[in-house]
């Protein structure tokens, strides 16, 4: 089929010209780079109805709006920056719900004192609560078994929004102790809320810190993997995400200004945050859990004095008003990355979920105080698996060594195709730099990240990606000794090579498709271009050679051709 | 204009004649292959075995010997250095004076902190250009996804070209594949090369190339059987090697061209990649050829009934060629 219509004419070198007008702005990466930020930036405050500076604007006019924009997004390795695989420890918030149910089992258990008579806490492993009554009888076991039950909750499903069962199970072990464990379904519910949070935690941190264009996502189940472009090392993100304790409510005990003297059990010492010498000792079974904090704004009290005003979810508001109730006139300390940061008296019972703290401290501190509280603090902490920080002269390196590697094979591929298939040669050279023009465009277009892999990739396209026109003109050749004449000779070289093509690229894509499907990261960028690069090569094969191989011979009409 | 030939026309090259003594080699190099890595196992780079690196750079260079004793004090665990040479930056003007500290440590993330923290405090001019930490715990995790992924590159295959050929067909190829796999981990191995996720890339890159380059002969087998339905199949078979030669000398040829150029001046973060690449498509290339085909010459193919229609195929052939 030599014949193209028109339109079909047309619709090829339509493709041709997007794929280099896409490709276009990464000639010009910086000034391009820059205006799409600063676009970006103008667009977000617009929105907010903000004043735009002036060289900010002029910066994002520096790339005209209607040419496309798009660069090819450097990966970290040709960049340089961090990576932080990260993974949050859920034990331990299992552990700490655990542990907070104690308070309220006992209170429960008082409640039945008459029937279920005295009883103790035994010191088990941490991922259950379990409970020796003293004089073990039926009735009593009965009356415990009912009574713990009574303090489950019922646990919301993040996915239907239904109630998924109930949160703590309880269980006998012989005749005289209880076992209380959290359900599968509460386990699960607790595992999405850590991760959400901590997610969205990681998220506010490394914004505030004005790092550009991170990458913050869930990996796995408990897995969070942060990549930042421009910071100098994966030590610097990490204190940024700072190893961080928790936050928590305690109450306090005494204070102390010995901060080594030993606690009693079930008691801790924890230094004041701004008063050097002064210690608290605590009750170490938290009031409230940070994780029950869901709101925190800073605020003024009667007096005028700055204030942090807080609201805690619906367990949390139980929990804390049980306690203010019976507590009033007594202190109790908040406690953020094993330090107290306020010990605020209890002047009245805090019934509703939300409080306020006041302190001996200005608009600037109870602001800070109440970032903190909303976001400061991650629910558990994360142990680091894998880092990885490249320096943004190796990336360079790596960018200046890939372009060089690039031009001198496209070059000598080309000087190859040429020698080999002279003319067709020629018009095989033409469709590869259109090929590169595609990959390099469609890669921009999608926003995908281009690593040093993936310019691997790119090279080993210019190679392979002449494989289908080397197939249609060895084709063409082996006709032409079946001394066919030149236009059925072509005709049938393209016919016939068809199935070869179709076949051996489907075979490389179904590689690289697994590849991009399990790999990561810069493995991930080369899976990525390999594809592409396929998916082009077999455009500009079929497509683009035989246009210009149809377009002259029409013009020409050649009795014989030199292939 | 005379055009370049890498294969002259019309070669009646007997490779089915070679298949036997090509089968042995091949076998002798897989059981070659799997002793080595039975002996001396694979250099595995930190993404499989956990474990820090640092590089580092001076603007002058040092002795080797001056860095091992900047870190002397590390408490972590072993260090190894080494001094990076790179013979194509070197002519381009861009070498550096760096070195690579490899740190096997059970808190690979404290050690690399503690290694970059004495040689900033050991040599104030230092640069660090590059910091990898991996833990044991997703190093593993690596190298099992990696493995998966080349059993299920594999599979897909096989299940793509029986779909599409016939089971002959698609045995030969994967008995190919795992070949052209085994013979390359073997290389790794024997020269010790260092063996970390991109070489799991360049494996399956290996596979889709080889691959690529047996479907083309087996796409002529298939249109050769149809059209010579009473010829030997040994002779279809270097028939449809022989008519696809010039074009598997060609892309062999553009390929290699094209990662030789990558592997000398595209640095030395991606060298292992590409030599993984280069040997893999030598190794390709050989395969579809020698084992594919011999394969398929073994296990022997179902061949359509002769019909009215056979004996003008035959005619036409003797004509043409």
């Amino acid at each position: 089929m030599l014949q193209y219509s028109a339109l079909k004419k047309a619709l090829v070198i339509a493709l041709c010209l997007l794929g280099v007008a896409l490709t276009a702005p990464n000639f010009f990466y910086e000034t391009a780079d820059e205006a799409a930020r600063a676009r970006a930036q103008v667009e977000r405050l617009e929105e907010r109805g903000a004043p735009v500076p002036p060289d900010l604007a002029a910066q994002a006019a520096a790339w005209p709006s209607w040419l496309p924009g798009s660069v090819l997004n450097l990966g970290l390795d040709l960049r340089g920056g961090a990576h932080l695989l990260v993974e949050v420890r859920v034990e331990d918030v299992y552990a700490e719900r655990i542990a907070s149910l104690w308070p309220e089992a006992r209170s429960a258990l008082r409640e039945a004192r008459e029937v279920v008579g005295p009883f103790r806490e035994v010191d088990g492993d941490r991922q259950a609560l379990e409970i020796r009554l003293l004089q073990p009888s039926a009735a009593g076991m009965d009356a415990a078994v009912g009574a713990l039950e009574e303090i489950a909750q019922p646990v919301t499903s993040g996915i239907l929004g239904g109630p998924a069962g109930r949160d703590i199970a309880v269980e006998r072990l012989g005749d005289d102790r209880l076992r209380v464990t959290l359900t599968e379904a509460e386990r699960a519910a607790a595992l999405e809320r850590t991760m959400a949070q901590s997610l969205e935690i990681v998220r506010r941190r490394v914004d505030e810190a004005g790092t550009r264009e991170p990458t913050i996502q869930r990996q796995g189940e408990r897995r969070i993997l942060i990549q930042v472009p421009g910071v100098g090392s994966a030590e610097e993100l990490l204190a940024l995400l700072g190893e961080t304790a928790k936050l928590s409510f305690h109450e306090v005990v005494s204070q102390t200004e010995n901060a080594q003297a030993s606690a009693a059990p079930g008691e801790m010492i924890v230094p004041d945050a701004d008063q050097v010498g002064l210690s608290y000792v605590l009750q170490s079974a938290p009031t409230v859990a940070g994780e029950n904090l869901v709101d925190a704004s800073t605020g003024f009290d009667q007096d005028g004095r700055p204030a942090v005003n807080f609201r805690f979810d619906t367990a949390g508001a139980r929990a804390f008003g049980d306690y203010t109730r019976a507590n009033v006139g007594k202190v109790f300390a908040i406690v953020l990355d094993g330090q107290v940061i306020s010990a605020p008296r209890i002047i009245s019972a805090i019934t509703g979920g939300s409080g306020q703290i006041t302190g001996s401290f200005d608009v600037a501190e109870a602001n800070r105080l109440a970032i903190l509280l909303r976001a400061g603090a991650l629910p558990a902490e994360i142990e680091v698996l894998e880092q990885r920080t490249v320096g943004p002269e190796l990336g360079a390196d790596s960018v200046a060594a890939g372009k060089i590697a690039t031009v001198v094979a496209l070059i000598a591929v080309m000087v190859f195709m040429g020698l080999s298939y002279g003319l067709f040669g020629l018009f095989a050279n033409v469709a590869l730099i259109v090929n590169i023009a595609l990959i390099i465009g469609v890669l921009s277009a999608l926003g995908a990240t281009l690593t040093l892999p993936g310019i691997a990739g790119i090279v080993l396209t210019i190679g392979m990606a002449v494989d289908a026109n080397v197939l249609v003109f060895e084709r063409i050749r082996e006709e032409l000794k079946r001394s066919k004449g030149p236009a059925r000779a072509i005709e049938a070289g393209y016919e016939r090579a068809l199935s070869a093509i179709v076949d051996a690229n489907i075979t490389t894509l179904i590689a690289a498709v697994i590849l991009f499907a399990m790999g990561s990261g810069p493995v991930k960028g080369f899976a990525v271009t390999l594809s592409v690069g396929v998916v082009t090569s077999v455009f500009t094969a079929i497509m683009v050679t035989r246009l210009m191989v149809a377009t002259w011979f029409e013009a020409r009409r050649p009795k014989a051709l030199a292939l | 204009m005379r055009l370049m030939r890498l294969v002259r026309d019309d070669t009646h090259v007997g490779f089915m004649k070679l298949a036997k003594p090509a089968v042995l080699f091949s076998a002798a190099l897989a059981l070659l292959s799997v002793l080595s890595l039975a002996v001396i196992g694979l250099n595995y780079g930190i993404d499989f075995r956990g474990g820090a690196v640092v590089m580092a750079e001076t603007p002058e260079p040092r002795p080797i010997a001056e860095w091992r004793a900047a870190l002397g004090t590390l408490e972590a665990g072993d260090v190894a250095v080494t001094s990076i040479s790179d013979p194509a930056a070197e002519l381009t003007g861009a070498a550096r004076n760096s070195v690579m500290v490899r740190i096997g440590a059970d808190d690979p993330n404290a050690a690399a902190s503690e290694a970059r923290a004495l040689l900033e405090d050991a040599f104030p001019d230092v640069t660090i250009l590059q910091t990898d930490a991996v833990g044991a715990k997703v190093s593993g995790e690596l190298l099992q996804a990696g493995a998966l992924a080349l059993l299920l590159a594999v599979l897909a295959v096989l299940v793509y070209i029986w779909l599409r050929f016939e089971w002959q067909f698609a045995v030969g190829a994967v008995i190919a594949l795992a070949h052209d796999v085994l013979i390359t981990v073997g290389v790794f191995s024997i020269t010790a090369t260092e063996f970390n996720l991109s070489i799991i890339a360049a494996l399956l890159t290996i596979i889709g190339y080889s691959l690529n380059d047996t479907v083309v002969i087996f796409d002529r087998v298939r249109e050769n059987l149809r059209k010579f339905k009473t010829r030997p199949l040994a002779e279809v078979l270097d028939l449809a090697i022989n008519e696809t030669l010039s074009r598997t000398f060609m892309t062999s040829g553009t390929t290699l061209i094209a990662l030789i150029a990558l592997y000398v001046l595209g640095g030395e973060v991606i060298r292992g990649f590409t030599f993984g690449m280069i040997f893999g498509i030598v190794i390709g290339t050989y395969s579809s050829v020698f084992v594919a085909a011999a394969v398929l010459l073994w296990l022997g193919v179902t061949r359509e009934p002769l019909d009215a229609d056979a004996a003008a195929g035959v005619k036409f052939s003797d004509g043409g060629a």
